[in-house]
This record gives C-alpha cells, structure tokens and sequence, in this order.
C-alpha cells in the first residue's frame, strides 16, 4: 500500500511548467528521498501533496485518500506532518507553547488531547526538553529546524514529509537529524525528504527520486544512481614503465595519465577504458609482465556530481547561458 | 491601542471639567453639552468620538493582520498543514476580530460611564426629544448603540479580512481596509454622490443617536442594520470563496 501517491501530476504557474506529468509512489515505512536542484518543482511538490497548491492537472493521494476531495480537518493530512520549507513559529512564545498551540489547533477533542499529551516526548526526541521554555526567538537555526520536526510529530502521522530539513544546519545538527529521520523509518513512519544534497540522500535514504524540471528523471535505491563508468584504474609503483606499456595494448586507451612523472620509479594512478574483449586481469598480467607492481585494481564508478548532473542537466541546457549575464 | 480607547473618553471629561465654556452650536458630538448634565453621555461622547478614525484604525489594523499576519509570518501554512480547514480558519479569525472590536467599543463605553459618572453623577437621561429615560433603560440604550456600531464595524472587519488572504503583507491590508473606510467617509461628505450614500458603511454609522429619541427613531437604524449585514455576509461569501481555492506559497 502506498502512502503517497502522485498520478499524472501538473502545476503550471502562467506559461511556467513547475511539475511535470509527475507520477511518484512512496511505500509504507520508506525513508524516501526526493533530490533535485533548487527549482526543480521540490517544494511545489510538496506544497500539492499537503494541499496548500491546487495541482492543474492529476491527483494526489496520501494512504489512498485523494487529498483534493476531503480538504478538511477530517481529511487525509491528519496522517501527515511536515515540515514545509523554513520552520516558521510565533517567534514571541516558547517552543513549548508554540506545540501546545498547534496540538490544539485542529481536529476532534480526541485528538487534541492526543497531542497535548504526546508533547513532551516529541521534544524530548529531538533533544530540546530544556529548551522547551525558551522563545522561539531565541533558538538558533538548528533549534528551529528541530521544533519544526517536533511539531510535525505530534499527533503520531503516519507519513512525515519533510522540505530541506538540514537546510543551513552544521555537520553536527545535519548528523543528528538524519539519525532522527533513520530511527522513525525504522520504527515504520514513512518519511519523504526533500533535499539538494545528493551525498544526503544518499547515506540517509531507502529509494531516491530525482525530480529535473518538474518530472521524475530517476527512482530508485541510491546505489543505482551511480553507475560504473567502463574505466578502470590501476595503481602502479612505476607510472612511467606502465604508461608505455599500457600504450603498446590493444583496446585499452589511457583516459587519466596526470599523476604520471617523467622519471621512472615514481608511483602513479592510471585510468583507463578497456575494449570489451580485453580483461582488466588481462592488462595487469602485462604490467607485472612488464616489471610493473599493481598495488590496486579497481572498476571507477561515475562521480556523484556526475551522476546527479547527468540526471538533471536538460540536453538543451546551454540556450540559458547567453542570457544567464 | 486599548490605552487610547481608555484615554479617549477621559480626556474628553477632563477637559469638560476644566473649561467652562460650552461648544458652539453644530460643534462637536451632538451630546457634547450634555456630558455637564448627566454622566452617562460620556458614553455616548466616547463612542460618537472614536467612530470615524480610531475605532475604523483598529478594526484594520486587527482585520488586516489575521491572515496576512500569520502568512508572513510562515504560520499560515502550518496551521493549514496540521490541518485546519481553510473555511474553520476564517471563521475563527472573523469571530476573534469581532470581539477584540467589541472589547473596544465596551472599553469605550465604559471608561466614559465611569469618569462621566464620577465627574457629574449618573441620573435619569434627558433625551434628544425632550423627555426622560430612567436610568436603567438609558444604559440599555447605550449598550444597544454600541452594539451598534461594533455591528457596522463587523462589516469592516469582512473587508479587512478579503484584503488580508491576498495579500502576506498585515501593514498593507491594514492600510488598504482602513484607507476604503476614510475614503467612504470622504463619499459620504460629498453632496453630489447622495445617489450611493446609502450603500457606503460609514453613512449609517452615527444612526445610534436615534436611541436616544423618544419613541426611538428605527428608520436609520434598520437602514443602518440591513447595509452592515450586506457587507458581512457579501466579504465573508467572496472571501471564503477566494480563500478556499488559493495557492498558499508563503
């Protein structure tokens, strides 16, 4: 059972296309990544999905209840928290106050209750108990970024949708809140994260998809997203003696030869692109043929920038640069 | 805000205490000269008083941030997220608005009947028509005025609140609501355009001296009545219309 479902989904802003014929599904117990440049359609996603942007065209589902036929208080969104770009608070209250008010802001008598109560153990699980006391206005931005996600917990959602949530965080902050977002999945809150990081979403996340231009160019677990390139490197104690001997092979052409030095002896990383019919075992049978010591042999992988702007780039993305100064 | 609705009808006793010299006629509140005679058109001195610029400023100012407040503010899309229906939303902050409006119409009325009644004593109210109220009824009367008027400034409120979903800027809905109620005002002075004078909000809003008339002159009143609600519920229906289709990017 999917927990978010977009079908077909469209927003046009004028003449400006921001989502794009978008079909996304997001599991039960996911921690789910959704990675693009800034302006991809992220947030406008996001802001459809909680139903604060009318979509043009298509649906949204959240548990499959579509989000754009019930927008009440009873609707779907009591399954969701979120937090939808910058956490915003009343900056003159505590944090605590801030979560008493929003627990009471809707829903039945019940569920108010419900979230009054759960309260304490929602600041106590991003470690601002003390805190609690203090204005709004006096927490820093991690502390912010913190109580956003301890008011998105309130009321135990069952999908927690979180927009950049370590935007401007230190390494330290951004650390603690992907351990955070781990443990829910784990516990079986289905997460969905937006971020421009690809390194993020890839050490935090189950699947990842990644949003170009308003459409879904990849979806998949973080592993796929690179892929080995073909080449291969060898690390020789003889750049020089091995260069020659890489040149005098069939099928293989040298891609990386910068660390090679004029004299022999010197230790180097070659790069190299293998023909299909030619082995890399094959071509470090020559070099040690040859004299050469191999210390490492090892299939490149795509670089991460690589990989996330080949997803991203339009093919005809250098028509804005004449304009861009 | 609240000092000046206190200080507003304060000072206009102080100052009566202190000069004796009574207004021209057709200067000042038509109660004005009566304020010596008995305490409680204080009251009504205060009310006449703030009426056309500082109850219409506070009404703004209040109509103006309810949505507009919390959209710059980024508590908008929170509240709607958690989720609080959009309509429920509106309805909470109309109703808010109007009662802080009512604190300050009765802070007002108040304030008046307590200096006035310290400075000349509270008795039976001679009306405008000649005869007297006892003093039960005519503190009846003055409560019904204020009413009143908070009901004509309900329907500023329905304004302010339009001006506040479509807009994140409190300041500019503010200005904006506050701005059409001068500008009615200004309509309603001009001579030439007594063909709409019935339709503008500000036209009615001096009717609740017909309360102090014996029998009481309903005509104004009821006009004054009908053209409120009209407004009310007119703002309210175009802004929950809007509201509820609106793209929230703040």
């Amino acid at each position: 059972m999917s927990v978010l479902a977009t079908r077909n989904l469209t927003k046009h802003y004028g003449d400006q296309v921001v989502v794009d014929d978008l079909n996304l599904i997001v599991e039960r117990g996911e921690l789910y990544g959704f990675l693009g440049p800034n302006g991809a359609g992220k947030s406008t996603t996001i802001r459809i999905a909680l139903g604060l942007v009318f979509p043009t065209s298509g649906s949204v589902e959240v548990c499959d209840v579509p989000v754009f036929t019930t927008v009440r208080s009873d609707g779907p969104l009591r399954l969701v928290g979120a937090v939808v770009e910058e956490p915003a608070f009343w900056d003159y209250l505590s944090g605590r106050r801030n979560l008493e008010l929003f627990a009471r802001a809707a829903g039945p008598p019940d569920d108010r209750t419900a979230r009054l109560a759960q309260i304490d153990e929602v600041l106590k699980m991003v470690d601002l108990e003390d805190a609690g006391r203090k204005h709004v206005k006096a927490y820093s931005h991690g502390m912010r970024q913190r109580l956003g996600i301890a008011r998105a917990l309130l009321g135990a959602p069952e999908l927690l949708v979180l927009d950049e949530p370590t935007n401007g965080l230190d390494p330290q902050g951004m650390r603690e809140v992907r351990r955070l977002l781990r443990r829910l999945a784990d516990n079986g809150v289905t997460v969905f994260v937006s971020s421009h990081l690809l390194s993020e979403v890839e050490t935090m996340c189950d699947r990842v998809g990644v949003l170009s231009s308003g459409r879904l160019v990849a979806d998949g677990p973080p592993s796929g997203l690179r892929k080995a390139s073909g080449s291969v490197v060898f690390e020789v104690d003889d750049g020089a003696v091995a260069l020659g001997i890489l040149r005098s092979l069939e099928g293989v052409v040298v891609e990386d030869e910068a660390t090679v030095e004029a004299s022999t002896g010197a230790p180097s990383r070659l790069r190299v692109r293998l023909a299909e019919e030619v082995s890399a075992a094959q071509v470090n049978a020559a070099l040690v043929g040859g004299g050469v010591g191999v210390g490492a042999v090892r299939p490149e992988q795509e670089r991460l920038e690589d990989a996330f702007l080949s997803l991203t780039e339009e093919p005809d993305s250098h028509e804005w640069a004449p304009h861009a100064g | 805000m609240a000092t000046a609705f206190v200080a507003i009808p304060t000072l206009i006793v102080v100052a009566l205490v202190l000069t004796s010299e009574p207004p021209e006629p057709g200067e000042g509140s038509p109660f004005l000269r009566l304020v010596e005679i008995n305490g409680v058109f204080a009251s009504l001195v205060g009310l006449s008083v703030v009426q056309p610029f500082f109850l219409p400023l506070a009404t703004g100012l209040l109509a103006g941030d309810a949505i507009a407040g919390e959209s710059s503010a980024g508590t908008l899309r929170y509240l709607l997220v958690r989720p609080v229906g959009r309509l429920h939303l509106l309805a909470v902050k109309y109703a808010s608005v109007v009662t802080q409006v009512f604190a300050a119409v009765a802070i007002v009325a108040l304030t008046g009947l307590a200096v006035g009644g310290l400075a000349y004593g509270i008795g039976p109210l001679p009306t405008l028509s000649g005869t007297t109220l006892a003093v039960g009824p005519a503190l009846l009367r003055v409560a019904g005025a204020g009413l009143y008027l908070v009901l004509g400034m309900a329907g500023l409120v329905a304004v302010g609140l339009l001006f506040s979903t479509l807009t994140d800027s409190g300041p500019g809905a503010t200005a904006a609501t506050v701005g059409v109620y001068i500008v009615m005002e200004v309509l309603d002075a001009l001579p030439a355009l007594r063909i709409i004078h019935p339709y503008l909000l500000s036209h009615h809003a001096l009717a609740f001296a017909d309360l102090f008339r014996s029998p009481i002159a309903l005509d104004g009143i009821t006009r004054g009545v009908i053209v409120d609600a009209g407004y009310i519920l007119v703002f309210l229906a175009l802004t929950a219309v809007l509201f509820s289709r609106k793209d929230v990017t703040s």
